[in-house]
């Protein structure tokens, strides 16, 4: 009977903390967003963490789109074949591209190579009390370190998620064209006559969009809720990966739901 | 409030949870002097600055800087009285992306709209204070353990606060770092007419350079003087704490079940 009581309080105790700790990530997200007019009259601190998630994120970005593309053409031209509809590689590539592996591959890389660096960078500053100094000199650390990071990275995930994208089809076009001899015409023809704007590419960079916003935002709380020690900032960084990647799954699962519906 | 003191404390309790940290401190920082609020790891004099700085909401009384509670004010005239006031951490708590220079301007470029030769120059007058011009471009991680608290200093003083809080300023110091780091806290408080609050538990330092002393035990002020009437003292805790001894009023032995006990030879009677 104890060991039931004991049992039941441990996971009354768990689901409590997990609601608490999502309303204090809910409060730590509307404070960023209501603290950002700083990142706004001086957004060459915007800019600075443009380059350092956005910029310094490239070389992973173009490399994975690269192969993610010429993979794309070569097991795309292999399947395609057996229907003889070869010519719509190009429409096979860009279309998986653009609508799922481009946002979704991107923002995973994103939160490993730049979600981590923030947590970690965070949470290195609330270690050794430098969050604290900015509170003591009148600096709101919300303003000046955090909403500056959140908007860096809202702002590069869509583009580094195109450049992906663009990589991807030049990728498939190696793979797909110069090398197994696909039409060219055809290639880039149907691609052009399948690929909508609307549909297919804004909904893309919608997604890439949501993407960044929940990536950044998960990678700064985790940072700023990290147990002041090497462990804790550990911990958050592995959280931030993990969390990250379900939850842009998730929003993929439930965007796509919404934008791709009996079509 | 008395237009003497610049920081008064007044009946302040603080609890982390149920865990009772101040029980209950009064406090006072006379304008222009230099206060020592000494205690053991752990007795809660970091809480206690926190406390001033208004980082931390206490679960009684009050704080009074400048005749203002700090903790009935809003959160823009709260960082307004934060610019009148500087804190040294206990490791400096530097800006490790940032050279030595743009530590010690960032309040500069954050709080005021000065021409940036003003600053250069006001930066190198503050670095010169503290003896470091010549470091004006390394990086926090290229300096030694005494420089960055100095570099701490001038970034402290460097919009010329009327209050200094130096939280264990001299720990982790080698003697002629500690020597450098307390006489020059003093020249600055003298030169500069600040107000500092140092918490500290380096009794021998701060004897020589502060003007009065509060010792801080279990949440309570335990005891108060000048550093001459501390080092008279008679009272058990603080001839325990100035002459260092192992055991007394402030126990070796965390509290614990019985020795014998623990180690099972009751057992055997």
């Amino acid at each position: 009977m104890m060991r039931i009581g004991v049992f039941f309080s441990a996971i009354g105790r768990s689901v409590i903390n997990s609601i608490w700790r999502l309303g204090y990530a809910t409060r730590f997200m509307a404070l960023t967003l209501l603290r950002s007019g700083t990142s706004v009259t001086r957004f060459s601190l915007v800019m600075r963490e443009i380059y350092s998630s956005g910029v310094l994120s490239l070389v992973i970005i173009v490399v994975s789109g690269l192969f993610v593309g010429m993979v794309l053409g070569l097991q795309g031209y292999e399947t395609l074949k057996i229907y003889g509809a070869e010519q719509s590689l190009g429409v096979l590539v860009a279309l998986s591209l653009v609508r799922e592996l481009g946002p979704v591959v991107a923002a995973l890389l994103f939160a490993s190579r730049a979600g981590s660096a923030i947590t970690a960078e965070i949470g290195l500053m609330k270690t050794t009390e430098q969050l604290k100094a900015l509170e003591m000199m009148a600096v709101d650390p919300i303003a000046r370190i955090v909403a500056p990071r959140f908007w860096g990275g809202v702002i590069s995930m869509p583009i580094l998620a195109a450049i992906f994208s663009v990589m991807g089809i030049f990728g498939g076009y190696i793979v797909g064209v110069v090398l197994i001899g696909v039409d060219d015409g055809s290639f880039w023809s149907q691609m052009q006559a399948a690929v909508d704007v609307r549909h297919d590419v804004i909904n893309g960079v919608i997604k890439s969009g949501v993407f960044g916003f929940a990536v950044t935002a998960i990678a700064l709380f985790e940072g700023y809720d990290a147990t002041p020690t090497a462990e804790g900032v550990s911990r958050a960084t592995t959280r931030t990966v993990v969390t990250s990647s379900l939850t842009i799954l998730a929003l993929d699962f439930i965007l796509t739901a919404f934008m791709f519906k009996g079509v | 409030m008395s237009t003497d003191n610049l920081v008064e404390i007044r009946n302040l309790s603080f609890s982390y949870g149920k865990r009772s940290i101040l029980k209950g401190i009064n406090l006072t920082a006379p304008r222009g002097k230099m206060i020592a609020i000494m205690g053991g790891s752990g007795s809660g004099k970091t809480t206690l600055l926190r406390l001033i700085g208004g980082q931390l909401r206490p679960s009684g009384g009050e704080v009074l800087v400048e005749g203002q509670d700090m903790h009935q004010l809003s959160h823009q005239a709260l960082f307004q009285m934060r610019r009148k006031m500087g804190m040294l951490f206990q490791f400096g708590a530097l800006f490790t992306d940032l050279s030595v220079f743009e530590n010690v301007a960032f309040q500069m470029r954050e709080h005021t709209d000065f021409p940036e030769s003003v600053i250069r120059d006001l930066v190198l007058m503050k670095l010169h204070a503290v003896g470091l011009r010549g470091a004006s471009q390394l990086m926090p991680a290229e300096l030694s353990g005494g420089m960055a608290r100095r570099v701490a200093l001038a970034r402290a003083v460097a919009l010329d606060p009327m209050l200094i809080m130096y939280d264990e300023p001299f720990t982790g110091l080698d003697p002629i770092s500690l020597g450098q780091v307390g006489n020059l806290i003093r020249r600055l408080t003298d030169t500069l007419g600040l107000t500092s609050i140092v918490v500290t538990h380096d009794i021998h330092k701060s004897l020589e350079i502060v003007d009065y002393v509060y010792f801080v035990s279990d949440g309570v002020i335990e005891a108060e003087g000048t550093p001459a009437e501390i080092q008279a003292s008679d009272l058990p805790f603080v001839h325990q704490f100035v002459h260092g001894e192992e055991d007394g009023p402030v126990p070796f032995h965390y509290p614990a079940a019985d020795y014998a006990q623990d180690l099972g030879l009751g057992a055997r009677k």
